[in-house]
């Protein structure tokens, strides 16, 4: 086990994985559900800054700063997310698979919408860490995969998280949802052009039950984590996912 | 009706060294048009053809000598632009023929001006004396390219434009081809940026200069913008001479102008006059009406004054420099007596309101705001201060634009109201204006007297 | 050699950021866009140099200058009608 060659002494925790999920999952887990949530949080007060929403409380400026280093530390913990995953034995990811989509073993599509948000985030990251040396045009052009990179985060959560079945986990993804959905919609209410504002309204209205639908017909059913592509030797027949820790390395 | 020169200094406005005919210096343009582009343009109603053109000026004069001889020859006759900036128009041909890249020309005939129509006219009587000063221009320019740039608005003016081309294709007398373009018609689009900007391929909009065009402009190559008027001045600078040039105008204006002249006149229309002619000769010229008090000069960027106070000054830069005006390109407007000028002066403020380029925050919102007040102003009916709210905001949105437009709707604005100052403290106390009471029927509804156009096709900037 | 502020009237959008960390040299119109002071005084180059750093739109500047001139102008365009 890789994690045995590295820290001896934590070798031993970590065979306990053999048995159930290790630290490192539960690691995986919460870093990724953290993330996402500084990533709502960025996303909405990116979304706040375009539609000028200033107060006494939040000024432009906090606003501005706070979007920039809340980004920051959901890039940290993406990257504590990416490291436990990849550390932790029992799926098997390699660290390529957090950069190159569709290079795990494990749920290789989900796990993919996952290294391309990644991807998009560092490139985010590092064009606002830029922005005064690059042309302004090349920041904004890439800026606006943020839009992008949100959702994608989101789809990943739902399709590669063992706990998509857990209620509270699925009122908090649809609390983000929500914030997220309401700032484009209280922006997009904003536009100038109507051809714009319909169709973000639209847009973002289909994202939303594209999204329910998902998860209805998705991590909600059974045998979701086979149809999501955990490879079969991980598959135990008493516990689809659910989240729980199975005995025999159950299916998750 | 005095013409009195007060024997102030007109400035050294032109050209650096002073190689004056002395009798110029002592003549002073007399009241009367002089034909030299306008010449025979009552004999038809419609454009010279190439022949009647050549039996009419001569055919278009070949340099033997190169290029240097026709930048000479401008030079000495002291041509200035035509177009409203009045810029040195030798300065610009040798700052674009010193660069090293071959040159562009281009012919502004855009006119966006409402109340302007001389280079519309010129182009459609004597289509031939511009295209003469294109060809001439680009050769002393060492230019491989040329263009002329039309409203699309005005597609029978293009339909000339291009049957004079052709013409001039068939007879093969030109060394380059002139291409003819029609443009957005947009108030900043007759802009010189403006026009560079489209060519390449952008929006008809103003650029933030530098690099301006004869440094940089179409296709990155030095660039010569000129009025099609100043082209066709070139034109017959190329055929009779500098002397000749300088026979009529001033020292400090040479040759003779086109002006518009509307309004209270009877007579309304495009005169060329000789430069240096005084505002209230040219006034006269088309018939001034009686009971006209104001005259709007230079445009719709111009200024507001009262005809007394400029009467006796010569239409030039320099002459109306000490009052606080322009020619422009050449525009009188005449407040016929009924007329309200602060009424006329929201609606043209409105007008440029909508004209800008939205590109600018503070001429964005300040100039329909000051619109606003004005036209509250105009129909009476203030809320607030609006004299005080628009003194403040003139000195807010001058000079915050990326160009000039915000500066000259501001400048028309406080000249409206400085010349029409009783009128507007009689409206701020919500009475109406003298000019309702002098009007032949008492309180109707004032008529509009400066045309306003309708809106371009809104966003269409290509 | 003064420092002082300029804006790129054309990439402005009315953020509002600068005035927001340099009052003392930034003062907001009615409609939300920025009035700059003529120069900035050396105590306070750290706090320019923040708001232009800050500005979403990078409309702000900081330039040296050889001379004061008058009533700062964007170079600007020349009617040319």
């Amino acid at each position: 086990m890789p994690g045995g060659q590295l820290w001896p002494a934590a070798g031993h925790v970590l065979a306990a994985s053999s048995y159930g999920p290790s630290p490192l999952w539960y690691t995986a887990r919460a870093t990724g559900v953290v993330a996402l949530i500084l990533l709502t949080i960025t996303v909405a007060l990116g979304v706040a800054g375009t539609a000028r929403l200033s107060s006494q409380l939040l000024p432009g400026v906090v606003r501005s700063g706070l979007h920039r280093n809340v980004s920051l530390l959901a890039v940290a913990f993406v990257v504590v997310h990416v490291l436990s995953s990849v550390l932790d034995p029992y799926a098997g990811i390699k660290l390529i698979s957090a950069i190159v989509p569709f290079s795990s073993a494990y749920r290789p599509f989900w796990l993919s919408l996952g290294a391309i948000a990644f991807d998009m985030l560092l490139a985010l990251v590092l064009t606002s860490l830029l922005r005064s040396r690059i042309p302004y045009r090349a920041w904004s052009v890439v800026h606006w995969l943020g839009y992008a990179c949100w959702p994608i985060a989101l789809w990943h959560g739902l399709g590669t998280g063992t706990d998509s079945r857990l209620s509270w986990v699925l009122i908090l993804f649809g609390a983000c949802a929500l914030v997220v959905a309401g700032a484009v919609g209280t922006r997009l209410n904003l536009a100038a052009s109507s051809l714009n504002r319909t169709a973000g309204l639209a847009g973002t209205a289909a994202f939303v039950v594209a999204t329910i639908v998902f998860v209805a017909v998705g991590p909600l059913q059974p045998g979701w984590a086979r149809r999501a592509g955990t490879p079969a030797s991980m598959l135990g027949s008493a516990h689809p996912a659910s989240g729980t820790p199975g005995r025999t390395g159950a299916a998750r | 009706m005095s013409h009195a020169y007060a024997g102030d200094d007109y400035g050294s406005y032109g050209y650096p060294g002073d190689r004056v005919s002395p009798r110029s210096r002592d003549r002073r343009p007399s009241a009367r048009t002089t034909p030299r582009l306008t010449l025979d343009w009552q004999r038809t109603d419609r454009a010279a053809t190439l022949r009647e053109h050549s039996a009419r000026f001569g055919p278009l004069p070949r340099h033997a000598g190169g290029r240097p001889d026709l930048l000479d020859q401008v030079e000495a006759a002291r041509l200035t632009g035509r177009g409203g900036a009045g810029f040195p128009t030798a300065t610009k041909m040798r700052a674009v023929a010193a660069r090293r890249r071959p040159a562009v020309v281009v012919a502004n005939g855009m006119e966006s001006e409402p109340a302007s129509e001389k280079d519309q006219a010129l182009l459609a009587r004597a289509p031939h004396l511009v295209l003469d000063g294109i060809s001439l221009a680009a050769g002393a320019v060492g230019a491989a390219e040329a263009h002329i740039c039309l409203p699309r608005t005005r597609s029978w003016l293009t339909d000339s434009v291009l049957a004079a081309v052709a013409e001039r294709q068939r007879a093969g007398i030109d060394q380059i081809s002139i291409a003819v373009h029609e443009l957005p018609h947009h108030y900043v689009s007759s802009e010189e940026t403006s026009l560079v900007h489209w060519l390449n391929g952008g929006e008809a909009k103003p650029t933030t200069t530098p690099p301006r065009p004869f440094e940089r402009g179409v296709g990155k190559r030095p660039t010569l913008v000129d009025n099609v008027e100043t082209l066709a001045h070139v034109a017959l600078i190329a055929r009779y001479g500098a002397e000749w040039f300088r026979e009529v105008g001033t020292r400090e204006a040479t040759g003779t102008m086109l002006t518009t002249v509307t309004g209270g006149v009877s007579r309304p229309g495009v005169y060329e006059v000789e430069a240096g002619t005084a505002v209230g000769d040219v006034l006269e010229l088309a018939g001034l009406q009686a009971g006209a008090e104001a005259v709007l000069i230079g445009g719709y960027f111009g200024t507001w004054h009262d005809i007394a106070a400029v009467e006796g000054r010569p239409f030039t830069a320099a002459g109306l420099h000490p009052v606080g005006a322009s020619p422009g390109a050449g525009v009188l407007f005449a407040l016929p007596a009924e007329a309200c000028g602060l009424a006329e002066a929201a609606r043209i403020m409105r007008y440029l309101a909508s004209q800008g380029a939205q590109q600018c925050g503070p001429c964005m919102f300040g100039l329909p705001a000051v619109a606003d007040d004005l036209g509250q102003l105009a129909a009476g009916r203030p809320e607030g201060d609006p004299l005080s709210r628009m003194q403040r905001r003139f000195g807010v949105i001058t000079g915050r634009g990326a160009c000039r437009h915000p500066d000259g709707a501001v400048r028309m604005a406080a000249s409206a109201i400085q010349t029409f100052q009783a009128d507007a403290h009689a409206h701020a106390q919500r009475r109406a204006c003298f000019s309702a009471q002098r009007g032949r029927h008492h309180g109707r509804q004032q008529t509009a007297m400066l045309p306003v156009p309708r809106p371009f096709a809104e966003g269409d900037w290509r | 050699m003064t420092m002082t502020l300029q804006i790129d009237p054309i990439a402005c959008t009315g953020h509002g950021l600068c005035a927001d960390l340099l009052p003392e040299l930034i003062e907001l119109d009615e409609w939300g866009y920025p009035i700059l002071a003529d120069s900035v005084p050396p105590d306070l180059l750290a706090h320019a140099r923040r708001a232009v750093s800050a500005c979403p739109a990078l409309a702000l500047r900081l330039v040296r200058v050889q001379h004061q001139l008058g009533p700062r102008h964007q170079a600007s365009a020349r009617p040319g009608r």
